[in-house]
């Protein structure tokens, strides 16, 4: 039966569905598989009994012919979504054994739609991070590892252990967050798909906040049409968060169709970075190859303020977050330490000083320093600004075409320890972050493997609100790909 | 009583001063019963933490919703003040750690305030037209309230109480316009008064829905604006009348000692009448204010504004011109607009047919006068409009005289007996029978020769005594009228 876990989401609805295993067989093995992965330090918490009691639930629902279109279905949830009464941490020792007394939009949501939860999945410290080195339960290791080789490699971050669980078949599908980067990049280091839809389509309601104007929950799975099974399940309209899009959820799976005659693929000249391995560069020519055998034409585009995103990205990100994460303080949750004879600044001091770790601590300092007096206006509002510039980028580039195609990251998943440079770190998102600063949709599809034996991801962009034509390219890209490989089994 | 439109100036050693006032007044939207970004209830005076929702409480991924409410509210007040309303207003984070703000930012406005520029006008004396000024109103906007810290509850640990925590305050600065502590005074009543009509606020200052922080600075006339400080949280219209004149000459004798003012937050001492220092600006937070992410720009359409304008009430200063339309003083104009309860109760007397002009004097006199005694508010008033209505028509028609209608009101207070009622029962009709007053007059002519000598030889204000003679000779009942003229015939 452990062949289920190498069955995608949608094998196994239609299997449980077709009465092939029942739902409780399929938490079974998962839950097995889950136990039996500790090596990858993917889960901080498992929750057998909750994917258990959801399975039941589907079995039951079954037999009684009201099925929900996730029934069956046992998923990974980041530890950065509240999850009524189990830990829900953002990866950080300031809320370590917080117990959220509410459920996050999203997995409520997920577990409307009959779907059970595994455990909760490692991260970056407040999705702060490209390598989940910065977890304060350690780093994920990657499933995948280098030809002939045993160096620990990262899932790439902050939703690697999101990542490392799709890519190790100890989750079908997980949920993922996404403020540069951090669904797209771990995606493309594991071999897996993960799509960031537009910002407001899932409700940021009960996801520990990281940077609000860009934070934006999205699926992560083994293929494309998995992640539009779960996109649909996670999007909506929620009143309880200001920023949410109130329109319908569109049919994303019923509308997926990789025929992409008619549709024009933008190729971002900006992009071709001489940094960039060769390796990158090729499999980027592949793809463009791919979508024109899919029917579409490539279409040179300029995004010229590019350049730009990733500075401005470290302005803004910084600066919401120096506040956003203002609130743990020690005074009603979480982490507490007050040194002998303190006072409520002692408190505060000592901790933040305790509760946060470097890279947290590193990005409030920056946050806080671009919005002091006097360097508001030098830093913030002048990101602010190449902000609009980079979306009116966007906007100009999607009159000339409908869905732009680059390489996801800038490399291969690289080792546990190898990145200590911020700035370097930094980098691994100079493909993704003009898309987040855009709000647009954008997807990481594996395309291939290098020459150490890693996969290497596909990025594609859609327009505000156009999910379904960088699921359809991502489907085509799927499809001529045929990226079928998967780690050995080592963990 | 000081010569009120004569300007205001602080005798110094070097000469006179002058002092200038603005203040920054916020007003809790008490209307909406509801936080501005989450469903938690406001109500005064409930158990710690008892009205705190997730959101106030700053729990992770916690997300604030702006309660249409409380925006209604405020774009109402804004209109009540003449003020510029702004179809596009934005929040802003206003980042500080403290224990009673949860988030570590509070939520306000500070680039693109709801409300612009608009206007007060106070009478500093309600019986001088004269006395007029107009006091401009810079901005409002809305912003969170934050907790409350006790330190009484534990000997070395403070306690925090959330529930006023994300509260809608509406902060209504107002331009340095004011020049004494009457002025300060005078439109803090003013602005007071127009809340309750418009019904944002309660204006309950006792409970902390309205309190001012007071900004005053002090120079010789026609000089250039002088160092201000700003005196916190301030939370009667005596004490900000109070801080004003502490200030003001606490500032006069810092300045004439050869010192300066700083820059500074102050704190009042209602028990001392002094302020004492807080912060100084070098002390001054940096809040690193910026757009809040978690929430779009405020936009308003002309639909919602149009509502806004017209669910507006008569405010007081057309209530005013009104009553003095109809006769009223205007100093009773203005004592019977001062209130909206009053304003309401009067209108009611009208509309319940009661003649203007005898209303008013009658409201303001005996009313109050009973109000006062029983220590009751106008909306405890045990006599309705319409039943003083009634009272005030028996007088008007001649059925009872003014006494008489004395005598009834207190009967009415005390039984609840309607005014006929009282009169027919108790035989109160006023009479205009000559035949019988011209038989008191007499009487008391025949007893009194020797003041009718003393009358008809010149002591003409005698005739005040024949007449309340034979007014008690007719327990009251009299038509006063026809007394004088029987009086003047039989004198005369």
């Amino acid at each position: 039966m452990t062949d289920l876990t190498s069955k995608t989401i949608a094998e196994l609805r239609d299997g449980f569905r077709g009465g092939e295993f029942s739902a409780r067989e399929i938490a079974e093995v998962y839950n097995s598989a889950v136990a039996a992965s500790k090596a990858l330090n993917a889960y901080t918490v498992e929750t057998p009994d909750i994917a258990l009691a959801a399975a039941d639930a589907a079995d039951l629902a079954r037999a009684g012919g009201n099925l929900q279109p996730l029934s069956g279905i046992p998923l990974g949830i980041k530890d950065l979504f509240a999850t009524v009464g189990v830990d829900t941490t953002a990866g950080s020792h300031i809320l370590q054994g917080f117990q959220p007394v509410y459920e996050s939009t999203v997995t409520a949501n997920l577990r409307n739609a009959g779907a059970g939860m595994l455990g909760k999945l490692n991260m970056d410290e407040f999705a702060m991070g490209s390598s989940n080195e910065t977890s304060t339960y350690g780093p994920v290791l990657s499933p995948w590892r280098r030809t002939g080789s045993n160096v620990g490699l990262t899932p790439g971050g902050s939703s690697g252990g999101s990542a490392a669980a799709v890519a190790a078949q100890i989750a079908p599908g997980v949920t993922g967050t996404d403020t540069g980067g951090s669904i797209r990049q771990p995606a493309a280091f594991t071999g897996i798909c993960g799509i960031k839809p537009t910002y407001g389509r899932c409700s940021r309601w009960g996801i520990v906040s990281f940077a609000s104007s860009l934070d934006q929950a999205g699926p992560m799975a083994k293929t494309v049409r998995d992640c539009a099974i779960l996109l649909e399940a996670m999007a909506g309209f929620d009143p309880k968060d200001s920023t949410s899009l109130d329109l319908a959820v569109p049919q994303w799976e019923a509308n997926l169709s990789s025929d992409l005659k008619g549709k024009r693929v933008g190729i971002p000249k900006e992009y071709r970075i001489d940094s960039v391995p060769a390796e990158i560069n090729a499999l980027w020519d592949q793809g463009i190859e791919w979508l024109k055998d899919a029917g579409a034409t490539p279409v040179e585009i300029s995004l010229p303020h590019t350049k730009y995103a990733l500075p401005t990205y470290y302005i803004i990100a910084p600066a919401e977050a120096s506040s956003n994460l203002a609130r743990y303080d020690g005074v009603r949750y979480g982490l507490r330490d007050v040194p002998e004879g303190g006072n409520l600044d002692a408190m505060y001091a000592r901790t933040r000083a305790d509760g946060f770790g470097a890279e947290v601590k590193r990005r409030i300092m920056i946050g806080t320093y671009v919005l002091s007096a006097g360097f508001y206006d030098a830093y913030f509002t002048k990101a602010q600004r190449v902000r609009a510039l980079i979306k009116q980028d966007f906007a100009k580039a999607f009159e000339q075409c409908d869905v732009i195609l680059t390489p996801t990251a800038p490399s291969a998943a690289f080792g546990i320890g190898e990145t200590t440079d911020p700035l370097a770190m930094y980098l691994n998102d100079v493909f993704a972050v003009p898309a987040s600063l855009a709000g647009l949709p954008a997807m990481s599809v594996p395309g291939g493997l290098d020459g150490q034996g890693l996969p290497l991801g596909l990025h594609l962009i859609g327009n505000e609100l156009d999910e379904q034509t960088v699921l359809n390219a991502g489907l085509a890209i799927e499809e001529r790909a045929g990226f079928t490989a998967r780690p050995d089994k080592w963990w | 009583m000081a010569d009120l439109s004569a300007p205001y100036r602080i005798k110094g050693e070097t000469g006179e001063w002058e002092v200038v006032i603005g203040l920054e007044v916020h007003a809790q939207i008490t209307a909406s019963k509801a936080k501005l970004f989450s469903g938690a209830a406001t109500a005064f005076g409930a158990e710690p933490n008892t009205q705190v929702s997730l959101v106030d409480a700053a729990m992770p991924g916690m997300l604030p919703v702006p309660n249409k409410e409380c925006i209604r509210q405020a774009v109402r007040t804004g209109m009540a003040l003449d003020a510029q309303i702004n179809k596009w207003s934005r929040f802003d984070r206003k980042n500080y750690f403290y224990a009673d703000l949860p988030q570590g930012y509070q939520i306000s406005q500070l680039y693109h305030p709801l409300v612009g520029e608009g206007e007060v006008e106070i009478l500093t004396d309600e019986k001088d037209e004269s006395t007029a000024k107009r006091i401009g109103i810079e901005r409002i906007h809305v912003e969170q309230d934050a907790g409350k810290l006790m330190h009484d509850q534990h000997p070395t640990m403070s306690y925090v109480d959330l529930n006023r925590c994300g509260v809608a305050l509406m902060e209504i600065v107002s331009r340095p316009d004011m020049r004494s502590p009457a002025e300060a005074g005078a439109y803090l009543k003013k602005l007071r008064a127009i809340l309750r009509y418009v019904g944002s606020c309660d204006g309950n200052m006792e409970e902390g829905s309205m309190r001012a922080d007071v900004n005053v600075s002090v120079r010789k006339p026609g000089d250039e604006f002088g160092t201000r400080t700003e005196t916190k949280n301030v939370n009667s219209v005596r004490f900000v009348m109070a801080v004003v004149e502490h200030e003001a000459r606490r500032q006069v004798e810092l300045l004439e000692e050869g010192g300066s003012v700083a820059q500074e937050t102050r704190l009042f001492d209602p028990d001392k009448g002094v302020t004492r220092a807080l912060r100084s600006k070098e002390d001054a937070h940096d809040y690193r204010y910026f757009p809040d992410p978690d929430l779009l720009p405020l936009e308003l359409d002309d639909k919602f504004v149009e509502e806004c304008r017209s669910s507006l009430p008569e405010l007081p200063d057309a209530k005013r011109k009104r009553f003095e339309g109809l006769g009223i003083t205007p100093y009773n104009a203005s004592v019977l607009t001062a209130e909206v309860e009053t304003a309401r109760w009067f209108d009611a007397l009208l509309e319940a047919g009661a003649e203007p002009k005898q209303s008013a004097n009658w409201v303001v006199a005996e009313l109050f006068g009973a109000l006062n005694r029983l220590g009751k508010d106008i909306e405890d008033c045990p006599v309705s409009p319409a039943e003083a209505a009634e009272l005030l028509k028996l007088v008007v028609d001649g059925t009872i005289s003014g006494t008489i209608a004395k005598q009834v009101f207190e009967i009415m207070l005390e039984t609840g007996e309607g005014a006929g009622q009282i009169v027919e029962s108790r035989g109160l009709k006023q009479t205009s029978d000559t035949g019988a007053i011209d038989a008191e007059i007499d009487k008391i002519l025949a007893a009194n020769a020797d003041k009718v000598a003393e009358y008809k030889s010149g002591k003409q204000q005698l005739f005040g005594f024949f007449v309340g003679q034979t007014m008690k000779a007719m327990a009251g009942k009299a038509n006063p009228q026809i007394v004088n003229e029987r009086l003047r015939a039989k004198l005369d």
